[in-house]
């Protein structure tokens, strides 16, 4: 007979370095975009715009969060030679339950967004961050890791989006409406009906060339980042420096 | 430099030298266009070169390197003056822009500059206008009829700057021989009347056949020169006309001879100037001989089957790609091992 570990809240201490360290870890050191270059095939597929990077982004900021919290609380009762499935299902129920939702509440955008809504069980960036961090962490720094990977994904896609869209349409925040309502229909900010837009950028070539200048713009940063304060950048570039290479 | 020393045998060159060796040999081609085409080549050229000298001091600027010796060792003023051949002639600046951007920036620059770049600058231009401008790339005016006499200056300035709209451009722009070839065989009409078309001469394209025989003029000068080997230009060419001539004896009345398929389009320009870039191109001389004969190869299947009428740019990008694998197969090996 195996006996189960009993389930107990955990105490959590977060201590405000923790916690700067766990988000700037997401949004920056290790985003699932730029760094780990996770999840590229919604990243490249959906980003024609900045509304679909920004309706996709944040139904994979749900599924992560809903999907590592529970992960992590339930480590404990998890065997280590079935986690993957597990972990798996766990992400494939919030998924379902996601794809319900859009499609009750924002159906336009889901059609656009299409298979890439259920596809989110297969981002490698919710999967990871399961194995990697919610399986070893108490669900308050699961929450905050996912939390922010998830921002700082939805971030890439939004950047990407909004590049693609200006290059190639001239506009920004066209289809607004199908996430904010009629009232937002305003909200298109073009750049005159002259605009010869390069169709390139709308096209699949147009992500893959985008997502690479984001990369190199993210490494020439820190590059800058890091020359004139070299003491503090090598605490805080170790980890991510790996990361880099590893992607 | 970096790639003088395997574009010629005998005393190594600098990049200047050799880009001021090409750009000779294109001088015969360009006055021929420039004939053709009156003004509308003289802003093409003016502006090719002026962004590309704009675009390259910006991006040295940037990467922090001596401005002055890159300005002036002409592989950028190659580049730009291969692009203002290759877009049709009256283009609008911004496309010109556009073109020099990618070509520069993107292709060149981004990748570590000259000599680091895997990709043909200017074919990255070209590919990248074509793909996102269909309807302007596709504009060329008929030769002749919009030459010095024809188009005036205010007109041009007008077509240039003026973002004069598409639909002006019916009066003289006219499809080539290569287009014409390729919607009207859709259409299942014979290539017999086809031909008869006034947008056809004695070899290739009305007008056209010429151009082409000056780029063969310049080539072959350049070949003399030993700035370039024979390997590219003879596999390039080869494989075209053997691949053309194959379909062509199978059935002459699906598929045009292969002298229609040298002397029209950008065959002859691509196997001469574009090609044989040193930087791009394969190294080893049987890895030549593999690179160029699959552009042949390439821009055959996309002029007949694909959804482009020439295909210079698309084969050499899709050839540039393979090279790294084809120079590791094809190393000489060293005497004695």
């Amino acid at each position: 007979m195996i006996k189960l570990p009993t389930f107990k809240l955990e105490p959590v201490n977060l201590s405000r370095d923790e916690f700067r360290s766990l988000s700037l870890e997401g949004l920056w050191r290790n985003n699932p975009g730029l760094v780990q270059l996770l999840g590229l095939c919604p990243l490249l597929a959906v980003t024609n715009n900045v509304v679909n990077g920004l309706g996709l982004g944040l139904a994979t900021i749900i599924v992560l969060l809903a999907s590592n919290v529970a992960v992590s609380a339930v480590r404990n009762f998890i065997r280590q030679e079935v986690r993957i499935p597990t972990f798996i299902l766990i992400i494939a129920a919030n998924v379902t339950i996601i794809d319900m939702l859009m499609k009750a509440f924002f159906h336009d955008l889901y059609n656009i967004l299409g298979i890439f809504i259920p596809l989110i069980v297969t981002n490698c960036a919710v999967l990871g961050r399961s194995e990697a961090f919610a399986s070893k962490h108490e669900p308050v720094r699961a929450g905050l890791d996912s939390l922010m990977m998830g921002i700082g994904f939805m971030l890439v896609l939004m950047v990407l989006g909004g590049m693609r869209e200006l290059v190639a349409n001239g506009t920004l925040f066209s289809q607004a409406h199908l996430m904010f309502g009629e009232a937002a229909r305003g909200w298109v900010i073009s750049f005159g009906k002259d605009f010869h837009g390069l169709l390139l950028a709308a096209l699949p070539p147009g992500a893959f060339i985008g997502l690479g200048l984001l990369v190199a713009m993210k490494n020439s940063i820190d590059q800058r980042l890091r020359k004139p304060a070299p003491k503090a950048a090598t605490v805080a570039a170790a980890p991510s420096a790996t990361a880099g290479e590893a992607a | 430099m970096m790639f003088a020393s395997h574009s010629t045998s005998t005393a190594p060159l600098d990049v200047s030298q050799v880009m001021r060796q090409v750009l000779y040999a294109l001088i015969p081609g360009t006055l021929l266009l420039l004939w053709f085409f009156g003004w509308g080549l003289l802003t093409n050229w003016v502006l090719a070169i002026g962004f590309g000298l704009g675009f390259e001091a910006i991006m040295l600027k940037w990467r922090q390197r001596p401005i002055q010796p890159f300005l002036l060792d002409y592989s950028v003023i190659v580049t730009a003056w291969l692009l203002a051949v290759a877009l049709p002639a009256y283009s609008p600046w911004w496309l010109m822009a556009a073109a020099m951007l990618f070509a520069v920036v993107i292709a060149k620059h981004l990748y570590g500059g000259l000599g680091y770049n895997p990709f043909n600058p200017a074919m990255v231009g070209y590919a990248a206008m074509l793909v996102s401008y269909p309807l302007q790339m596709t504009a060329w005016p008929a030769p002749l009829d919009a030459g010095f006499g024809q188009v005036g200056f205010e007109q041009t300035m007008q077509l240039v700057f003026g973002g004069a709209s598409p639909a002006s451009w019916d009066g003289f722009s006219a499809a080539t021989a290569l287009d014409t070839v390729k919607t009207d065989l859709r259409t299942h009409k014979p290539l017999m009347d086809i031909y008869a078309k006034e947008t056809f001469g004695w070899l290739g394209g009305r007008g056209w056949e010429w151009v082409n025989l000056a780029w063969l003029l310049g080539g072959l000068w350049l070949l003399r020169q030993r700035i370039i080997s024979w390997h590219i230009p003879a596999a390039f060419l080869g494989s075209l006309v053997l691949i053309a001539g194959m379909f062509w004896i199978i059935d002459p009345a699906q598929y045009t001879s292969p002298l229609f398929h040298l002397f029209s389009g950008a065959a002859i320009l691509g196997a001469f100037f574009i090609a044989t870039d040193p930087v791009t191109a394969s190294t080893t001389p049987r890895g030549k001989l593999i690179y160029a004969a699959g552009i042949g190869l390439f821009i055959y299947i996309i002029r007949t089957w694909g959804g482009y009428p020439d295909a210079v740019a698309f084969s050499v990008i899709i050839m540039n790609m393979v090279v790294p694998l084809i120079d590791h197969y094809t190393q000489p090996r060293v005497y004695g091992t």
